[in-house]
């Protein structure tokens, strides 16, 4: 397989801070990827060197199967839109469009034509004449996308595209963008720290944390095989459990959890989903393997409850569903957990609650 | 008891009443010394340079003006002043673009050479290009054979007058590229500009207000400057004088009139200057409020 924007092996400091740690990762041609990874993880930081706008110490960067590690920003080919847009604030939109194709000294009636048809494409036709700071939040975003097309790049780096921009927007110009990305066929690199973001938009995701690659895959593989601790504990809203051989069905069994070494060695994630809640026994499949309860806090979610449970001491969350009798704060409930991530030896495991293979094994 | 509290509300209203007047007071006599000062300190010395110029009459005034030493000094001051802005526009334009698009060793120290102008007595100035070019020079001999005279001419009055004004363009623009960081830039790079295309259509239409306040008060202070332009000037009438060293010339030789009315040309200027000041930090400041860079 090959990629058509790579990162093998990168290393970056600034000062003695390390930014990037033996970074690699690849997008394929036509592909819509999502860096996703805390504030400071260094997101920002390889997508400059990405687009030449900063120098790695130490690694490769290729672009279509070539080495550009000594070829400078314009000539990389690569549209870029910036954090917080970095529009042409002398210029009105129109010219904003335009620039790129100046430079590359194109005819002004394919200017015109191009302009146009990016302003068609972008919804901006009507404030073509504006000036950046008199457009809305959305409306720049969507200028600093069409401008970064503009001179037709191979590539397109974005920059939390829709980090200024309220709630429902946003929302909005997501599908829009990857609507548009995927229509066009432009290798895309997004960054986001918002995990919905990258989930919905992204056709792969690469998790970075403190300037390393934690894990790249598809969504659905990220989500259900977490390969570190790290993303186990990032993706999803996941709680963290001191032991979770406490819990029913992951009681101290030697086989499952491995031979419990270091510190951490009885870690467990634990995400909602992972979590059957019911108000008493004829609501659960499995009554036996059950942990009893009290309901701490709930929270409406517009389509479910988010429900924080205690459970010998530790609070779970959990989601009920709308549909089901309500439970207030206060009330017993039952939580049966389905299944833990273990974070043994630095390695996530899932590890299956043994109540559910107990009885597949009696049926 | 309906009476108490009938008082009690007439007494906070009464000292409501001294508190306002007492502001009142406060206010009107921090206005009167303000001023006061004003008027004492800055317009009666003008109008009195205005009276004194007059003095003899509008004819004397026009005889002191157009008296050819007197035009011999303003030519003089007009070109060591435009040399001086050329000069010290290319070299803020290209510190301020160092300071705030480089990161580099030796950073601050450039942003403290720059200041330096600032902080040394301009006499202090002027002596140094005595010791740089003037008889105890180690280039002395050199400039000697070549003909080429610095101290007590025209060049050295130039190069101390660039020296003096150094520091006002680069300091005008500085903050004004450091509000707008390098990201313009950079989007224009990425999409292929050459460096001197984003100078000139990127960051050049973003300064140039920053750009025109600096270059204003360095003509201000170009035009004025005395002290470190009297040490290199020699006082060669109708060659090495500028306007200023005019009128202490005349003022020395109790020529009264005269004096004033040379130096009413100088508060003329000055005055264009700060309307013209006006006008630009008005636009400045409407340009960082609204982005818009049209006028
Ligand atoms: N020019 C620089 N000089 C020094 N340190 C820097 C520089 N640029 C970034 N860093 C540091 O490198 C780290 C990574 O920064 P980066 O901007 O890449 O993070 P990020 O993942 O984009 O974060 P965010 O989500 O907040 O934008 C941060 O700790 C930051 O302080
Ligand atoms: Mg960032």
């Amino acid at each position: 397989m090959s990629y058509e924007v790579e990162l093998k092996h990168i290393e970056k400091y600034f000062g003695s801070f390390k930014a990037a740690d033996d970074a690699s990762f690849g997008v394929e041609k036509g592909q819509l990827a999502g860096l996703l990874g805390p504030s400071g993880s260094g997101k920002t930081t390889l997508l400059r060197m990405l687009a030449g706008l900063e120098q790695p110490d130490k690694g490769e960067i290729r672009i279509a199967g070539r080495l550009v590690n000594d070829v400078p920003a314009r000539e990389r080919g690569i549209g870029f839109v910036f954090q917080n847009y970095a529009l042409f604030r002398h210029m009105t939109v129109r010219d904003n469009l335009a620039f790129g194709l100046r430079v590359q000294n194109v005819d002004d009636h394919t200017i015109k034509v191009r302009t146009d048809e990016l302003l068609e494409l972008t919804g901006l036709t009507a404030v073509a004449k504006r000036y950046p700071q008199q457009l809305s939040g959305g409306q720049r975003q969507r200028v600093a996308f069409a401008r970064a097309l503009a001179p037709n790049p191979k590539v397109l780096l974005l920059d939390e595209p829709f980090a200024a921009i309220d709630a429902k927007v946003r929302k909005e110009l997501r599908s829009w963008l990857r609507e548009a990305i995927h229509n066009l066929g432009i290798t895309s690199l997004f960054v986001t720290h918002d995990q919905d973001e990258a989930v919905e938009v992204a056709d792969k995701i690469i998790i970075v944390n403190k300037g390393r690659i934690e894990q790249a895959g598809s969504p659905v593989e990220i989500y259900q095989s977490p390969q570190t601790p790290f993303v186990a504990d990032f993706i999803g809203e996941s709680v963290k459990v001191e032991d979770y051989t406490q819990f029913k069905g992951f009681g101290d069994e030697q086989a499952q959890a491995g031979t419990y070494q270091g510190a951490h060695a009885r870690m467990g994630i634990i995400r909602p989903e992972f979590i059957e809640l019911a108000k008493d026994e004829r609501e659960i499949s499995l009554p036996l393997g059950a942990e009893q309860g009290v309901v701490k806090a709930t929270y409406f979610r517009g389509s479910s409850m988010a429900v924080d449970i205690e459970v010998r001491g530790q609070i779970l969350r959990a989601a009920r569903s709308l549909e089901k009798e309500p439970l207030q704060v206060g009330d017993k409930a039952l939580a049966f957990i389905h299944r833990i991530y273990s974070l043994d030896a630095g390695q996530t495991r899932i590890i299956e609650n043994r109540a559910k293979r107990q009885e597949s094994v009696v049926i | 008891m309906e009476l108490v509290r009938k008082l009690a509300s007439v007494k906070a209203r009464e000292k409501l009443a001294d508190g306002a007047w007492q502001e009142t007071v406060v206010k009107w006599s921090l206005i009167f010394t303000g001023a006061a000062f004003l008027v004492s300190m800055m317009v009666l010395p003008l109008v009195l340079i205005g009276v004194e110029a007059m003095a003899k009459g509008w004819a004397a005034y026009v005889r002191a003006v157009s008296e050819p030493f007197a035009q011999k000094a303003l030519w003089l001051t007009a070109e060591a002043t435009i040399l001086a802005v050329l000069s010290n526009t290319v070299f803020g334009l290209a510190a301020a673009w160092l300071l705030t698009k480089f990161d580099f060793k030796g950073k601050s120290l450039l942003g403290a050479i720059i200041d330096l102008p600032f902080a040394v007595s301009p006499v202090v100035a002027g002596l140094f290009f005595i010791m740089l070019f003037g008889r105890l020079s180690p280039f002395y001999d050199t400039l000697q054979a070549y003909q080429v005279a610095v101290v007590f001419a025209v060049p050295g009055i130039v190069l101390a007058t660039i020296f003096v004004t150094l520091p006002f363009i680069a300091r005008s623009i500085v903050p004004v590229m450091e509000a707008q960081g390098r990201q313009e830039e950079e989007a224009a790079a990425l999409m292929g500009a050459s460096g001197w295309r984003i100078f000139w259509q990127i960051t050049l239409p973003n300064i140039k207000w920053g750009l025109l306040y600096g270059i204003i008060l360095c003509s201000a202070r170009a035009m004025g400057e005395f002290g470190a332009v009297s040490v290199v000037s020699g006082h060669i009438r109708g060659k090495t004088n500028t306007l200023p060293l005019h009128i202490e010339i005349l003022y020395n030789e109790y020529n009264f009139t005269a004096a004033f009315a040379v130096a009413s040309i100088l508060v003329i200027l000055a005055v264009v200057v700060l309307i013209l000041r006006n006008l630009v930090e008005w636009n400045l400041t409407r340009a960082e409020r609204t982005g818009e860079h049209e006028l």
